[in-house]
């Protein structure tokens, strides 16, 4: 058979939750990236554990987009669509491509199943699939037969019909099934029967691809040319928590996790928890209030502590966030964002939050926010918001959000040598007996650290106004006034000690410049390297330090004739810019709980440029 | 350990103006706090004072230690942080009623079952303070105050069964008019391993004035109060001519004159659960003509519990034995490729 190279594709896995279509994904993503494409994923989980068997709402979908060039979105449109039930198809048929393949279980599309997902009539037979290339294949019936001298229950048989599909797929993209059986065979391997099975499911899929010639072509996708060096595939709550755990490696201070769960943040507990040999504390606490609370308490006494949550976890640890602000010390605060207000959608995406974070307190109560681009970005971003806190004593927030935490990527991944240390000095001990001024600062206008445990250093903070220097209670009201001020200059002067601002792609001045900050980094990236080989004047930033700027962002906003900010909300970063720099900054918003595509984008940005 | 370290009640003393208003219950145990806090041998330096919102919160700026002034009610959560970062430190938390047990109820609970070994000094004036006279969780049925001008319909808590329903693993109670029994229960307190909840009555003679009045006046006290001990029965009465006998499961008050002894009492044992969950649960009205007694002193004291800052320990200690964290190996994970 003909093998077909192709320059990227898209796929979706569409079935229902408990049909494993996330695992299948995952394993297609793994071996991808083992064969040297690049890559990004986006999972939809289903707002259900376990939503009714069949329907419309308990569909999960894993998208991947791969290639030979560089990929920086999971794709607009799907090539491919796996639907493993009526309701999977009916789910996602919106987004494919003209003339997709689309390789459905028939199994999954008998009565039952159609009226589990109100299809009035057959989509098989109905002549709604006209146009794309339709795949059909018995996966529940085939699997029985393949396991048919395996002695296992039905229920566990079929278990295995992801394998059956994923070994089918990766013979169409001639791939070798050596990652999944390694992975099979460390998962199950004290369940000798069903790794057995899964093997064997496998191996079925694949075989039944090739004997049955069911499509004219194979496909191939070449390694993409990456920079060299040695990668691995990564998810952004798994590059946070290693952010996290490298910057207390590299300040040599233990990791301290006060959390409580929230989807879609509790993965970085889980993962945290896992490594205790780092001595990280993981601390999970009856709720979001206690959960902070604790990380303040850790941090008084000497560890790096963090907090970690979603938009609703925020709104409830506000106080104790402006405590933070008020006792000046070290706390990194991470929102994985999701859509909102309220319980809103946990599992969808959003960067609603970003108000929130910048202003979401009582009184004047400045914190640095800094924000992850990509899943590999966000190591960067979480090690980087560990250094301000610990440096400039301040709680920071750091920003994430749920397509960010669950979508992979390829990770050319830093040594442990090569990341920077992050110097930190507790206050010296006092033999002199002469006063401590825990109020008294640095050139960064930080105060020093003084743990408990050093002897001289007794002092007493909290929430009240202090009075400069000393930090004793103060109600005076230019201390007050002054203290506000000071506490606000004290996050400016973080701009010190950041990089400048860059221009990713595009001119240095032109007609429009593209402004982004946190998951729409792909899309833009996509969108305006299509229009800069069109030959048009338009540029990308994108911002990973919001509180403060970059000192030369005005410089840069100035040098263009428009500038886009695209946002996953209903405008925020761009009320910020036009506040801070009264530009006529103009916002591309979407708030449907998915990703900005890039053809999205590319449309509006050829409209902006007509205008 | 004491006599090395040469410190007195001075030198827990800060510069700071003490600011309760005149009279307040709250003096007594400040003092008896610093009477105290010399005697158990620790260096000022390594004990820290947790406190919340309230008028017994302003006590860390009172108390030359390390200090927090927290956040309304969360004072049992930052000093759980603390607890679970730095077992080295004895740790002090002093709240109320209104900030442990309405607005921090959720953590005072949880901190009692996680058993941290921190000690809890709970201020209970039966009132809101700071913000000017409401009632509060453990106000009384029918209490006339500021936000409740017909009486407060609020059934209230009792702290010391809430505290053992909890499974806090030490309860005690005591009172800021009698030093001597509150001194001797704050070193109780602080010599427990695990999380020690001490209720405090205090007097707040502005909005509150005498609510324990029965409890704390020597006229009213020998008839009202019953002080326990461990290994001792349960007496009570101007001459000590009263007892408290079990009847099944019920307490009852006997009359020595009536032919019993103290043979024929309930003999007081602190390791026993069941029974402390009899004793935290006499909680006469005084004002009941057939009212039992107020129990104070250790009700409870369980020393087998491990504490949570321990157990963590075990699992980091237990986790590290199996090979210390390499950041090289936790970047690269199970799986690499190479780009050439």
């Amino acid at each position: 058979m003909d093998i077909q190279v192709l320059e990227d594709v898209v796929i979706k896995f569409a079935g229902d939750s408990g049909d494993g279509m996330q695992l299948t994904g995952g394993q297609f993503t793994n071996n991808t990236a083992l064969m040297g494409a690049d890559l990004a994923t986006f999972p939809d989980f289903p707002a259900e554990i376990r939503a009714p068997i069949g329907t419309l709402p308990g569909v999960s979908g894993f998208q991947l987009h791969f290639g030979s060039r560089k990929i920086y979105t999971p794709g607009d449109l799907c090539d491919v669509l796996v639907a493993m039930n009526v309701a999977a198809l009916k789910v996602n048929l919106h987004g494919l491509k003209k003339g997709a393949i689309i390789i459905v279980n028939t199994d999954g599309f008998d009565a039952k199943n159609m009226r589990l997902a109100n299809a009035a009539t057959n989509p098989l037979e109905d002549g709604t699939l006209e146009g794309y290339e339709l795949i059909k294949i018995d996966v529940t019936k085939l699997t029985r037969e393949a396991l048919s001298d395996i002695t296992m229950g039905v229920k566990e048989k079929d278990r295995c019909k992801n394998m059956f599909v994923l070994g089918f797929l990766y013979y169409m993209y001639s791939r070798s099934l050596e990652s999944t059986e390694r992975f099979l065979e460390s998962k199950f391997s004290k369940k000798p029967e069903i790794l057995e099975a899964n093997i064997r499911a496998l191996k079925a899929g694949y075989n039944y691809a090739d004997t049955t010639e069911v499509f004219s072509s194979r496909y191939k996708v070449e390694a993409a040319k990456l920079d060299p060096g040695t990668y691995r595939s990564i998810i952004g709550n798994d590059a946070a928590s290693m952010g996290f755990i490298a910057a207390s490696q590299k300040s040599g201070l233990p990791l301290f996790l006060g959390s409580y769960p929230i989807t879609p943040a509790s993965d970085i507990l889980h993962f945290l928890a896992k490594y205790k040999n780092f001595g990280i504390r993981t601390f999970q606490a009856e709720d979001e209030i206690a959960a902070i609370c604790a990380s303040i308490g850790a941090s008084f006494g000497g560890h790096l502590a963090m907090t970690t949550t979603s938009g609703p976890g925020i709104a409830l640890k506000g106080e104790a966030m402006g405590l933070a602000v008020m006792l000046e010390i070290p706390l990194v605060v991470v929102n994985i964002q999701r859509a909102g207000p309220s319980t809103g959608m946990p599992t969808k995406t959003e960067q609603a939050d970003l108000l929130q974070a910048l202003y979401g307190r009582n009184g004047e109560c400045p914190m640095p926010v800094i924000a992850a681009a990509t899943a590999s970005d966000a190591f960067e971003t979480a090690f980087e918001a560990c250094r301000i806190a610990l440096q400039h004593m301040t709680p920071v927030i750091f920003l994430s959000d749920g397509y960010i935490a669950n979508g992979a990527e390829p990770w050319k991944f830093p040594k442990a040598e090569d990341l920077p240390e992050i110097k930190v000095e507790f206050a010296k001990p006092i033999e002199d007996g002469s006063q401590y001024l825990p109020y008294y600062r640095d050139e960064k206008l930080a105060r020093p650290w003084a743990i408990p445990g050093t002897k001289g250093l007794e002092h007493r903070i909290g929430g009240l106004e202090k009075e400069d220097i000393t930090g004793n209670i103060s109600y005076d009201p230019d201390n007050h006034e002054h203290m506000v001020l000071l506490r606000e200059e004290k996050v400016a002067r973080v701009a010190n000690y950041i990089p400048d601002q860059k221009i990713i792609c595009g001119p240095e001045k032109g007609k429009i410049l593209v402004l982004g900050w946190g998951s729409t980094y792909g899309a833009i990236q996509s969108a305006v390297n299509h229009v800069l080989a069109d030959g048009y004047e338009v540029a990308h930033a994108h911002l990973r330090y919001i509180k403060p700027f970059p000192k030369n962002l005005g410089e840069i906003l100035f040098n263009y004739d428009k500038v886009i900010i695209p946002e996953i909300n209903n405008g925020q970063l761009v009320k910020v810019i036009r506040d801070k720099f009264m530009i006529p900054a103009i916002p591309y918003n979407k708030i449907k709980g998915t990703p900005i595509t890039s053809s999205e984008l590319i449309d509006f940005i050829m409209k902006e440029l007509a205008n | 350990m004491s006599e090395t370290l040469n410190l007195t009640a001075k030198d827990f003393q800060t510069d700071q103006e003490v600011r309760w208003c005149p009279g307040c219950g709250d003096y007594s145990i400040l003092k008896q706090v610093h009477t105290v806090l010399p005697q158990l041998g620790i260096p000022r330096e390594n004990i820290v004072v947790v406190s919340g919102i309230g008028c017994s919160s302003r006590f860390p700026y009172y108390t030359n230690t390390f200090g927090i002034h927290s956040i309304h009610g969360r004072a049992t959560a930052v000093a759980s942080g603390l607890k679970a970062a730095r077992p080295d430190l004895s740790i002090w938390i002093v709240t109320g009623d209104g900030d442990g047990l309405s607005i921090g109820g959720n953590h005072t609970i949880h901190l009692l079952r996680r058993n941290f070994n921190v000690n809890i000094l709970l201020f209970n004036n039966e009132i809101y303070g700071l913000t000017k006279g409401q009632y509060s969780p453990t106000s009384p049925l029918g209490k006339v105050a500021k936000s409740t001008p017909m009486g407060s319909v609020d059934h209230p808590f009792n702290p010391a069964a809430l505290a053992l329903g909890a499974d806090a693993t030490f309860v005690a109670r005591s009172m800021d008019r009698d030093p001597a029994h509150l001194q001797e229960s704050l070193i109780r307190t602080h010599q427990h391993k695990g999380a020690s909840f001490l209720e405090i009555y205090q007097n707040c003679n502005i909005f509150n004035d005498g609510a324990f009045e029965v409890f704390t006046e020597k006229s009213s006290k020998k008839a009202n109060d019953l002080f326990v001990r461990h290994g001792q029965p349960l007496v009570f009465g101007e001459t000590d001519n009263w007892g408290i006998k079990l009847d099944g499961f019920t307490p009852v008050a006997v009359n020595f004159a009536d032919g019993f002894t103290k043979d024929d009492c309930w003999v007081h044992d602190e390791t026993d659960i069941y029974k402390a969950q009899i004793l935290v649960r006499i909680f006469d009205n005084p004002s009941n003509e057939q009212h039992l007694p107020r129990p104070f002193g250790v009700f409870y004291a369980n020393e087998h519990r491990a504490t949570y800052e321990d157990l963590m320990s075990e699992q980091i200690y237990a986790a590290k034995g199996k090979g210390e964290g390499d950041l090289n190996k936790l970047l690269r994970g199970s799986e690499t490729w190479e780009i050439k």
